[in-house]
């Protein structure tokens, strides 16, 4: 009977999660020197992925492995150290945080406390939002957050550059995709981590999004000196294209809602608008799109309305 | 085939499509308590497409779902009455058309997954009942609203911004109102939202009068759509009174 039911589960493409809780099946793979990557799937929320939908990195240096995000569950967390130590003895002795966003921080469980760091506006909003994106995370893919529970990182980071082990990392103060978003340049490397600022392939989110201050981070992304970016969704690459993918996208949107407010759409009929070509062959856009529209529309419509006056105009 | 269940299959057919015609489109568990909460125990209520509801499958924000209401398939729409089945208060709001198109879209609060429907009762009497389902993870009726907690908002109650655009089937009018509108279900916070809404043209004559109750979303926006046959639209008044007795009054241009 198990192994019909494992038959089952393997023919339905789900990972098998039995009493020892849910298998991430995490492989890290090598883009660079000291380098890897761990790909989440380029999906929404789901039971079936667990919340495995961001990428996480690490990269093993000579006094230790600075991880670059949690990941989205106590599990995805223990099972990322696992994975870590079938690569290297060496300790994990910083867990970098680019977001407050929930499948970014909510493996931290998994790591001692003194290593998790984050910029101090992450750190502000995991404390403020945390819990309930906590909540939410477990309606949004079920058991895979068994135990999981948030722990704020301790260490507020700073921009500038820090040596560790042979590596020397730019810790960079951005924002726009959030309040605060950090991307990590390992000059040593060249590989660029760029969170949640970069998305490729798949449907930038914009739940606590400024465009205009996204797209100033992204042009200062594209001028640093990377040979590889991991983006915060999507596959990893060689180029900047997607910076480009995602700032022609955002460049798009914030666009076409300002022409929308201005020729009075309401926001229902913007959620049905047909969607350019290029941008519907971006994972999850049409279930994107109309989270966009909620939460930016609204800040477009009210620069398109005229205040009144208390009496008619002559 | 003999005469007797001749006659009872016919029975049978007849009864079958009584149901069929009565059966709740969105196969909601509350559409039966909507039917005797709502309407007159001798009313005709029926399902009808003509009449349509149009909102976001999953509500990213359940304090602010987008609903777009359009009864104008329906020939003579004097009432439409908007509700949510699931809602822990239903009533949305009811919009009396006159001079304007039997449509309106606005924002609504949703505290759980809900049908949103729209009851449109035409001259006969009728009430032609169309709606959509909304998937949200809910608690849109029972947080406190921004404003209650904003001073620089309290100056501001009932400021209205708006505009007029010319489109070919005529005009579109969009109204925001400054308005916490509080359900009453958040605690220690009373409910606080505008009532009654009347949008009239140049000549003081009535395009659309708008009850409004809790769950519409805080600083109301609504989009209106007038018949060409309705000129002289330089500018429009609306006017109206919130629970408390606070006043809204004020012209929009073009």
């Amino acid at each position: 009977m198990k192994r019909l039911l494992a038959t089952l589960a393997l023919l339905a493409g789900l990972p098998i999660a039995q009493a020892a809780g849910f298998d991430y099946q995490l492989a890290p793979r090598q883009i660079a020197p000291a380098t890897w990557v761990l790909e989440g799937a380029r999906e929404d929320f789901s039971f079936a992925n667990g919340g495995r939908i961001v990428n996480t990195a690490f990269v093993v240096t000579d006094a230790g492995v600075v991880v670059i995000d949690s990941g989205p569950s106590r599990q995805y967390g223990e099972q990322t150290v696992a994975a870590i130590g079938r690569i290297t003895d060496k300790p994990v002795i910083k867990v970098w945080i680019t977001h407050h966003h929930p499948d970014h921080f909510l493996g931290n469980q998994a790591f001692a406390r003194k290593t998790l760091g984050a910029l101090a506006r992450t750190i502000t909003d995991i404390e403020s939002d945390g819990k309930g994106f906590n909540e939410n995370m477990y309606r949004l893919v079920g058991d895979a957050m068994r135990d999981t529970e948030v722990v704020v990182p301790t260490e507020a980071l700073t921009p500038g550059t820090v040596d560790i082990g042979g590596h020397r990392f730019e810790l960079l103060a951005l924002d726009g995709h959030t309040a605060g978003d950090l991307a990590v340049l390992d000059h040593t490397t060249g590989v660029l981590f760029a969170g949640d600022l970069v998305f490729h392939e798949r449907t930038p989110t914009t739940p606590h999004a400024t465009i205009a201050r996204w797209l100033k981070s992204l042009d200062m992304l594209e001028a640093l000196p990377f040979k590889h970016i991991v983006p915060g969704h999507g596959p990893a690459a060689a180029d900047a294209a997607p910076i480009r993918q995602t700032r022609d996208y955002l460049k798009w949107l914030d666009g076409l809602l300002t022409q929308s407010a201005a020729a009075g759409l309401d926001m229902t009929e913007v959620m049905r608008l047909p969607l350019p070509k290029i941008f519907r062959q971006l994972a999850v856009i049409d279930a994107e799109f109309p989270r966009s529209v909620s939460h930016l529309y609204p800040a477009a419509e009210e620069a398109a309305l005229n205040d009144s006056s208390p009496r008619r105009k002559p | 085939m003999t005469a007797l269940p001749r006659a009872a299959a016919f029975c049978l057919a007849l009864w079958a499509a009584q149901a069929l015609a009565d059966a709740d489109p969105l196969d909601s568990a509350r559409w039966g308590d909507m039917r005797s909460q709502l309407f007159a125990a001798d009313a005709t209520v029926v399902f009808d497409p003509r009449v349509q509801v149009t909102g976001p499958l999953t509500a990213e924000d359940p304090k602010n779902v987008p609903i777009a209401v359009d009864a104008t398939a329906l020939p003579g729409v004097t009432e439409v009455l908007v509700f949510a089945d699931f809602n822990p208060i239903t009533k949305v709001l009811a919009f009396r058309p006159a001079a304007a198109r039997a449509e309106l879209a606005f924002r609504i609060k949703l505290q759980q997954s809900s049908p949103v429907r729209a009851a449109a009762r035409t001259a006969d009497g009728v009430w032609h009942v169309g709606g959509t389902w909304v998937i949200t993870t809910g608690g849109g009726c029972t947080v406190p609203s921004t404003g209650s907690a904003s001073p620089e908002w309290q100056r501001r109650l009932n400021e209205v911004s708006g505009r007029i655009w010319s489109r070919p089937d005529g005009n579109r009018v969009r109204l925001r109102i400054i308005h916490p509108m509080d359900t009453g279900l958040a605690a220690s916070i009373p409910a606080f939202y505008i009532e009654q809404l009347a949008i009239t043209d140049g000549q003081q004559r009535v395009l659309m009068e708008i009850d409004a109750f809790e769950p519409v979303s805080e600083n109301p926006l609504f989009t209106l759509d007038l018949p060409s046959t309705v000129t002289d639209l330089a500018s429009v008044q609306i006017t109206g009174r919130d629970n408390n007795g606070n006043l809204v009054n004020a012209w929009v241009e073009r």
